[in-house]
Parts: structure tokens; C-alpha cells; sequence
């Protein structure tokens, strides 16, 4: 279950609820059911994530409800141009496809497929990704010129991903539960009310003490999300612009503008049409399918 | 490169994939370089040139997909001219080929192409599918298209590949101008195959590749011509002018691991190699770890440390038909390799390697440090430079004594 503005997948709705119902929910001792939105889809609530306190749990469902509107797409292809601007407003740019597999369960990671198209020298270099929860993600890198697949650390999670203004973990940790949340209040953002929640991550090696997350209360859509270096001073201003919606109630902001206030630099995301229902399965995200790319 | 080969890479992607060329998709590119190779000593041997070397290097990539990306053709046409070495002017297709990806969870490929195998940094033992193109550099990463038809099958117990490999190439060496190569020059045309190989024989491999958690496996075994020569001396006349190759038929059985934890990688290379003298075990065992954004900057530094292992005897072995067999010279017997690489994370994609192979047994040093830097959107500079430190006279890399160089190279994109 990404966040809303995941580079990469949301989940599937049925999927959830045929796992419930196959295991039983004696295996799921650790977890509470709700039963979620029009579709009279099961949701499985990850109670630790969730936390005990009112502020905690409310957080937590919004980003739940937020992360639940848009579950069931499936899988994804879209290319996205990304322009790395430095103080002095010098740009570079490189262009990138994604395609992503949502994984049914919540409580496993998508897998995703990212490849370079430009810069020119590193066409074809491609990172696999297979997301988990808390456990460190499966990532392997492919480098075309000497058709080599590595396995790499994943241990990076706050390093720079391709010299840009986002963090590794911004594109690989929008899962909902490796977060803990705590609302905060009600707020405006660009004419909207929106919820402002806080989130902190679970897992290793984040480079954020926190996030704060501005979702919107019409079509829940994470606005913006403000990050929160190690030594909790204001770091980034992520936001997500240009939301369109997508059959079957799925929405994709199409531009995202990551500012650096510590640095002045800036990366921006500019996202085209994506593309559903590729029909795309595991098999099409196992670490062998590297070498078809070129 | 044969041109039999060429002809026949080609004839055979397109008849598999007649009146389908107008429709799908092209994607096309090309990329040059221009190199300057400076050695630091006068040559020692008679015949090499001098201290200075230039070469330009082309290389193209044509690639067409049909629209439902099941049937693929790609041609990657090389080629290098060089201002002292007439071996370093050459010509390759480094990959020359149809793929036909299926539905399901296999493809098949058939034509030239490249394939790597293995995980270690300092040394390369299970990837034996393609020959090395010797002339490029003294790394071994260089390599020459391979013609193959190769059968992959991925599954959700891991990726199993079938290779037949119609076609032997030999490995290119620098010519008699060229620098580092053997204190003798190696013959190009006198190349020799023991039980009566020719080139036109047909070699066979298998693979097996996936991963467990933390773990990555691979297990291969590869039967056919070694793609390691011995370097052997005539016997007439003596003393002898030059060297010639032998390629020997050999099995070989690899395995190569990896396991990744946080930040360490941990990785292993072995193989067992029947056919040439003895048969003889290798491996290279090591880590690297690293080091996340250190001076609290972008940057990342890896360490990198492996032990190369090679237990092969060059002794000559006299077989009871009276046949002599052997095993090919290597510097590897027992080394350590210490490295670093130092990734600035900037949007040129700044980058350091450096290391050091260390003989433990003569204290022989092979030193490298490379370098690189994207210009703009479209060009890359890279130095590179190889030292041969404390080298022993008994030690194969002994001939390379005086040849440390410092290269310079600027390519640009298409």
C-alpha cells in the first residue's frame, strides 16, 4: 500500500480479502480488520503500525483511506522526465521509465522496474526493486555495458538517488505500514482543507527523524509532505501537483517539485500518461529479466 | 572477426524474421571515443613503439522491436583504429542477434551476443562465455561477441539457461608494436587446437541462476574450448621469435555466491577446470562495504577486499600417448586484492576506483585507478591509469614491468 504520491504502486482491494479469507484470521493475530469503503473491500490494518492512541490511529487511517482510494490498479507503466536544478538554476535532466507490480497484500512490498533512458552514457541501467515492509527491500542494479545484474545494499536509504533532490527511501518506502502516524489538525493547503498528519518510518537507516503529510479531504490525496532530517530541522518540501484521475477511481499526480531548503537545489518530476492494466505479473519482476532490457 | 561469422549472425536474424521490418520500433545510438594511452618508460622489447599511443574507438547500437515486444533484433558493430598497434585496429560485432521473448517465461536468443556470470570485482573466473578482446586493455573486461543460440527459461524456482556455441573465436592479443603483451609477440596466425579442435566446433553450457533471501546462486558448467590459450614457444628455431596459441578442451564447473546484508556484500567465485594438465581449482573470495554519505555529504565509499586463489600447475605433463598437456601461466596463484570506490552521488556521476593485486608470495604489485566524469548531457571523460610495482622477474606480469600508463579518454554519445 504505497502513500499516494509513491512513485511506485498502491494495492489491490480483493486480493487483501481472499487472503483473509483463505488463511483465516487466526494466522493474522497481529492485525484487525476493517471493512473499508463503497467497494465493501477488507483492509487488514497493520496494528503496530497503527499504534494504541486516538492521535495515532487517526493518522494512520487517513493514510490508510488515503492509500486504500487508489488500491487495485494492478500494475503501471509511465515514464517521467526528471530536472535536477542546482542554486545557481543550472538544469540537467534524465528520463525515466517505471513500470510497477502491485502486490495484493499490505503487508508485502510492490516490486518495480526503473530504467534510464537518458543521460546518453547510462541508457539502459536499471534498478529492481522488491519492496518489503520492515525487512531491507531486494534491489538489484543492471549495467548494460557489461551486461552485468548486482545485487546491491539496500542499507542506502538516505542517499541521493541519481544525483537528485530525492531520497532513495522517497521512492522505495511509500508502503502505509512502514510508517507510525500522528494527527495533528485540520489545515488549508492551496484552497483545500486538508488533514495534516505526521509519519514516522519503522524501518532502518532513514535519514528522516519525521514526515509531515498534507492530504486532502475530497479525493485524499497527499498535497504535500515537508521531511525532517536527523537532526529534525526542516529538510525538503515535496509537492504533488496535477492529480488526474484514472478509470476505475485511480489518481496520479503528474508533477512533483522536491525543494531542498538546506542546499537551494531543487528536482522536479514531470510524469506523462500512465499506462493500466498491462497484464504484468511476478514473473515479469524476477532479477532475470534484467538482461532483456538491452 | 570472421566474416563468415558476420554473414552468418545476420542471414540468420533476418530469415527468422522475414517482412516484419517496417513495422515496431527502432532505437538506434552510437557512441565514440578518443583515447590517449601514455606509457611512463621507453619499450623494452624489440618492435613495440614508443611512449605514446592514440586510438579512436567506434561502436553503434542498433536495435528494432516489434510492437508487441516479442521479437527482437539488435546489431552492435565495433571497431577500433589505433596509432601504433595494428592488432589494437580492429574490427568486432560485439552483439549481433534475434530474441524472441515468449508469452510465457522463456526466450530464445540466436546470433552474437554477450553474457556475464559471477560477482567479484578483482577477477573474473566463472564468466567463460565470451573470449576476451585482449587488446583493448589488460583487465580481461573487454569481450568479443559470442555466437550462440541460448534458451532461457524463467521460472519462480529461478532462471536455468542453455547455451550451444557454434562458433570458437580466439583471443586477441597486442600485436608485435604493442605494448604490454609478453617479451616474445604473439603470432595471430598460428593457432592451435589439441584433439584436433578446429574452430567450427561446437561447445555447450548451462546455468543456473537465482536468489534465497539475502543469497544470490549461481551454478554453471561449461563444456568446450578454453577460452584461456597457452602461450607456448616452437620448437624451431631456437631461441624462438615468437609465441603461438594452444587451446585445450576443457569442463568446467563454477559457482558463484553472493550475500547481502546491510551494507556488506560478501562474495565468491569458484571453479574446477578438467583438461588442461591437472585439473585445478580456483576462487576469489572477499567483501565490500560501504560507507553511506561520509563527510556528511552525497558521497559513498566502498571498501573492497578479496583473496584470489589459483591452485592450476603450468608443469608440463606428458600423457601416455605421448601427447604433453599443461595448464595456461597466471599471475593469481595467491593474492589479495584491496580497493576502493568513491561515488560522489553528483548529477555528472563523478566516480573513483582504485586498487591494488598483491602477489603474497613475491610481494608483485598490479596497481589501477580509474576515473570518471559525465560532460554535459552527452559526453563522459575517464583517466585510467596501471602500475606494475616491486614486480618479481619470475612473475608473469614481469613483461609489464615498464609498461605503466596513464590513459585519457573522452567519448561522446549519440
Amino acid at each position: 500500500m504505497a502513500v499516494r504520491y509513491s512513485l511506485r504502486p498502491i494495492k489491490s482491494v480483493i486480493a487483501s480479502a481472499i487472503i483473509l479469507s483463505a488463511a483465516g484470521l487466526t494466522a493474522m493475530a497481529v492485525v484487525s480488520v476493517v471493512s473499508a469503503q463503497e467497494t465493501g473491500a477488507v483492509f487488514v490494518n497493520n496494528d503496530e503500525a497503527r499504534g494504541s492512541t486516538p492521535a495515532s490511529q487517526k493518522g494512520y487511517d487517513i493514510a490508510a483511506r488515503s492509500d486504500r482510494t487508489d488500491s487495485g490498479f494492478g500494475d503501471s507503466k509511465v515514464d517521467f522526465i526528471m530536472t535536477l536544478r542546482n542554486a545557481a538554476g543550472q538544469t540537467t535532466t534524465r528520463e525515466v521509465t517505471i513500470t510497477t507490480l502491485e502486490k495484493p497484500d499490505e503487508s508485502v512490498g510492490d516490486m518495480s522496474l526503473v530504467v534510464f533512458n537518458t543521460p546518453k552514457d547510462v541508457k539502459g541501467t536499471a534498478l529492481l526493486s522488491h519492496a518489503k515492509i520492515l525487512e531491507p527491500d531486494n534491489q538489484w542494479l543492471y549495467l548494460p555495458a557489461l551486461k552485468r545484474e548486482k545485487r546491491i545494499s539496500s542499507a542506502n536509504k538516505s542517499g541521493p538517488f541519481v544525483g537528485s533532490e530525492f531520497a532513495f527511501e522517497d521512492f522505495t518506502t511509500q508502503e502505509l505500514n512502514k510508517f507510525t502516524y500522528k494527527y495533528i489538525e485540520e489545515g488549508e493547503f492551496d484552497g483545500m482543507p486538508v488533514d495534516i498528519v505526521e509519519r514516522f518510518p519503522r524501518y532502518e537507516n532513514s535519514g528522516y527523524t519525521k514526515q509531515i503529510a498534507y492530504t486532502d479531504q475530497e479525493i485524499f490525496q497527499v498535497r504535500k509532505v515537508e521531511f525532517y532530517d536527523r537532526k529534525e530541522a526542516l529538510l525538503k518540501t515535496l509537492t504533488l501537483e496535477d492529480y488526474r484521475e484514472y478509470e476505475g477511481g485511480i489518481h496520479r499526480s503528474h508533477k512533483f517539485v522536491m525543494i531542498n531548503h538546506q542546499t537551494g537545489k531543487e528536482t522536479d518530476l514531470d510524469y506523462s500518461d500512465y499506462e493500466f492494466g498491462l497484464g504484468l505479473d511476478q514473473d515479469d519482476f524476477v532479477k532475470g529479466v534484467l538482461r532483456r532490457i538491452r | 572477426m570472421s566474416r563468415r561469422f558476420v554473414i552468418l549472425t545476420l542471414t540468420l536474424s533476418l530469415a527468422l524474421n522475414p517482412g516484419k521490418l517496417l513495422a515496431g520500433e527502432w532505437d538506434n545510438s552510437a557512441e565514440v571515443a578518443v583515447e590517449t594511452r601514455s606509457f611512463f618508460s621507453d619499450s623494452v622489447f624489440p618492435g613495440q613503439s614508443g611512449k605514446f599511443q592514440p586510438s579512436i574507438t567506434l561502436e553503434a547500437d542498433l536495435r528494432w522491436a516489434s510492437d508487441n515486444g516479442k521479437h527482437e533484433l539488435v546489431f552492435i558493430p565495433f571497431a577500433g583504429i589505433d596509432g601504433e598497434d595494428d592488432n589494437r585496429s580492429h574490427a568486432d560485432v560485439r552483439e549481433g542477434y534475434y530474441r524472441y521473448l515468449s508469452d510465457g517465461d522463456w526466450s530464445l536468443l540466436v546470433g552474437a551476443s554477450k553474457v556475464f556470470w559471477g560477482t567479484t570485482e578483482s577477477r573474473h573466473l566463472v564468466d567463460i562465455i565470451n573470449q576476451t578482446d585482449g587488446v583493448e586493455d589488460v583487465d580481461e573486461e573487454d569481450k568479443l561477441g559470442q555466437p550462440m543460440i541460448m534458451l532461457s527459461f524463467l521460472k519462480d524456482w529461478g532462471q536455468l539457461d542453455f547455451f550451444v556455441l557454434p562458433y570458437f573465436r580466439d583471443r586477441t592479443f597486442p600485436g608485435r608494436e604493442g605494448r604490454l603483451r609478453p617479451p616474445l609477440p604473439i603470432n595471430d596466425d598460428r593457432v592451435f587446437f589439441t584433439d584436433d579442435e578446429k574452430r567450427d566446433v561446437i561447445d555447450y553450457a548451462i546455468r543456473y541462476s537465482n536468489f534465497f533471501g539475502d543469497w544470490d546462486v549461481g551454478v554453471s558448467l561449461f563444456n568446450g574450448v578454453s577460452r584461456e590459450p597457452r602461450l607456448i614457444a616452437p620448437f624451431a628455431p631456437t631461441p624462438a621469435s615468437e609465441l603461438f596459441q594452444l587451446y585445450d578442451r576443457i569442463t568446467q564447473f563454477g559457482v558463484d555466491l553472493q550475500y547481502t546484508r546491510e551494507a556488506w556484500l560478501w562474495k565468491f567465485e569458484g571453479i574446477a577446470r578438467e583438461g588442461q594438465g591437472d585439473t585445478f581449482i580456483a576462487a576469489v573470495a572477499g567483501f565490500e562495504y560501504t560507507f553511506y554519505q561520509i563527510f556528511e555529504k552525497s558521497w559513498d565509499l566502498g571498501i573492497i577486499s578479496e583473496y584470489l586463489y589459483d591452485d592450476r600447475d603450468a608443469d608440463l605433463i606428458v600423457l601416455p600417448q605421448g601427447v604433453t598437456t599443461s595448464a595456461p601461466l597466471t599471475a593469481f596463484e595467491n593474492d589479495i586484492f584491496a580497493g576502493a570506490r568513491l561515488a560522489l552521488n553528483d548529477t555528472q556521476d563523478t566516480s573513483l576506483l582504485a586498487g591494488a593485486i598483491i602477489d603474497t608470495d613475491d610481494r608483485s604489485s598490479a596497481v589501477f585507478m580509474e576515473a570518471a566524469r559525465r560532460i554535459g548531457d552527452s559526453w563522459t571523460a575517464e583517466l585510467e591509469s596501471r602500475l606494475f610495482l616491486n614486480v618479481d622477474p619470475a612473475n608473469p606480469f614481469a613483461a609489464f614491468d615498464e609498461d605503466d600508463f596513464l590513459t585519457l579518454r573522452l567519448t561522446k554519445y549519440f
